[in-house]
């Protein structure tokens, strides 16, 4: 078999990769509204203990199969004023909502009616952005337009002391979150 | 019959949940298996479809079809970015679908599907008021995905997948997204709930 698949077999594979990824946002929680907007209040820490083990155990093995020629990088382009501006509206639209564009989604198959409502707004604003797209192009994305760099570009610091770096920050974290500070998880 | 969460002002504090609210937290894994998972189907999905993870994307390019009946097809396939981010049934899009199709897997076999109008902190702070609640949605279902395509991603195209390819465009996407997020949470959330009186 040569990897990486493409074409019809590719295409369909991601029904299967989605469900997978649907299947354990449902069980880790986060389809519910009150387990996203307690992490932003710091009342419950179960976002940020999913997203540090997943990149980190997900850095380490794109990082290998990078190595070994088995992976490519998609680096996102680093548009410095887009990126900062989009993620400031994004976290303020994340604690409106309670949800990001996939947790949504999923919240709707649980029931969640006002994450169904929310997803009528995500289309519209997905209107808005192309509506301004050229706009926007031309006026934010090319400011602080740094291209497809990655740290260790940026800081000299190797791919593996990175991870290290973040796998260390995360024990530690975890190690506090778990045994220092209990989450108060009264509110869920 | 579905299970129907009736908000009232006592529900929240104290009271037992609802069955299906409890069936939910039971049926939920330890958030480091969670995330180990998602870190393993990151690994597969790079090396098997050459594809990141993501959502916004084919979720913008899915907006195009709620403008055909407002602004035409003409229109619409004029626009520059739907011109490069076409509606069509690919990669990106049957992930959507399967998002979908494996949360709802996950709720019917743990018997946790429950129509919620309004959640509870959302119901401790406002009150009972379901269309409060969904006008908030609305305007903050606008607001993520129109900050959502200007930052090129979203919590999983740069939050996950983005973040452990160590793209500096991706990290700066979380600290910043994280940021906002905690001060909004704490200007919409900081005087103490109608609901919880």
């Amino acid at each position: 078999m040569n990897l990486p698949l493409t074409g019809e077999t590719a295409i369909w594979l991601a029904i299967l990769f989605g469900m997978i990824f649907g299947f354990l946002l449902h069980r880790g929680g986060v389809t519910n509204y009150n387990v996203i907007v307690n992490q932003f209040r710091f009342k419950d820490f179960t976002v940020l203990k999913i997203m540090f083990t997943a990149i980190v155990v997900g850095g380490v093995g794109v990082l290998a199969l990078k190595q070994g020629g088995w992976a490519q990088f998609h680096i996102k382009p680093a548009n410095m004023l887009g990126v900062t501006l989009g993620a400031a509206l994004f976290g303020v639209g994340m604690v409106l909502y309670g949800y990001c564009p996939g947790t949504g989604l999923a919240a709707v198959a649980t029931g969640s009616l006002h994450a169904l409502v929310g997803l009528a707004g995500m289309l519209v604003g997905g209107v808005l952005y192309a509506l301004s797209y050229s706009w926007v192009e031309a006026h934010i994305q090319k400011i602080g337009a740094l291209g497809k760099l990655r740290l260790p570009e940026v800081t000299g610091l190797p791919d593996w002391a990175w991870l290290a770096l973040l796998a260390g920050v995360a024990a530690v974290v975890f190690w506090l979150l778990e045994t220092r500070l209990r989450p108060q998880t009264r509110e869920q | 019959m579905l299970p129907m969460n009736e908000p009232s002002p006592t529900s929240q504090t104290g009271n037992p949940c609802s069955p299906p609210e409890a069936a939910e937290k039971r049926a939920r894994w330890s958030p480091y298996v969670v995330g180990a998972g998602l870190g393993v189907l990151s690994w597969v999905v790079f090396a098997v479809v050459n594809q990141p993870l993501g959502i916004s994307t084919a979720l913008s390019s899915a907006s195009s079809v709620c403008a055909l009946p407002v602004m035409g097809a003409e229109a619409v396939a004029k626009n520059a970015y739907w011109t490069k981010h076409a509606l069509k049934l690919d990669y990106g899009m049957l992930f959507l679908a399967g998002t979908f199709l494996g949360s709802l897997a996950s709720v019917l076999a743990s018997r946790s599907f429950r129509l919620e109008k309004s959640p509870a902190v959302w119901r401790d702070r406002f009150g009972a008021s379901t269309a409060g609640r969904w006008a908030a949605a609305f305007a903050g279902g606008v607001i993520v995905m129109y900050g959502a395509r200007m930052a090129v991603g979203c919590t999983s195209g740069h939050g996950i997948s983005g973040s452990l390819q160590l793209a500096l465009s991706s990290w700066v996407f979380f600290l910043t997204m994280f940021a906002s997020g905690v001060v909004a949470a704490w200007l919409v959330f900081r005087r103490p709930g109608r609901g919880a009186h």
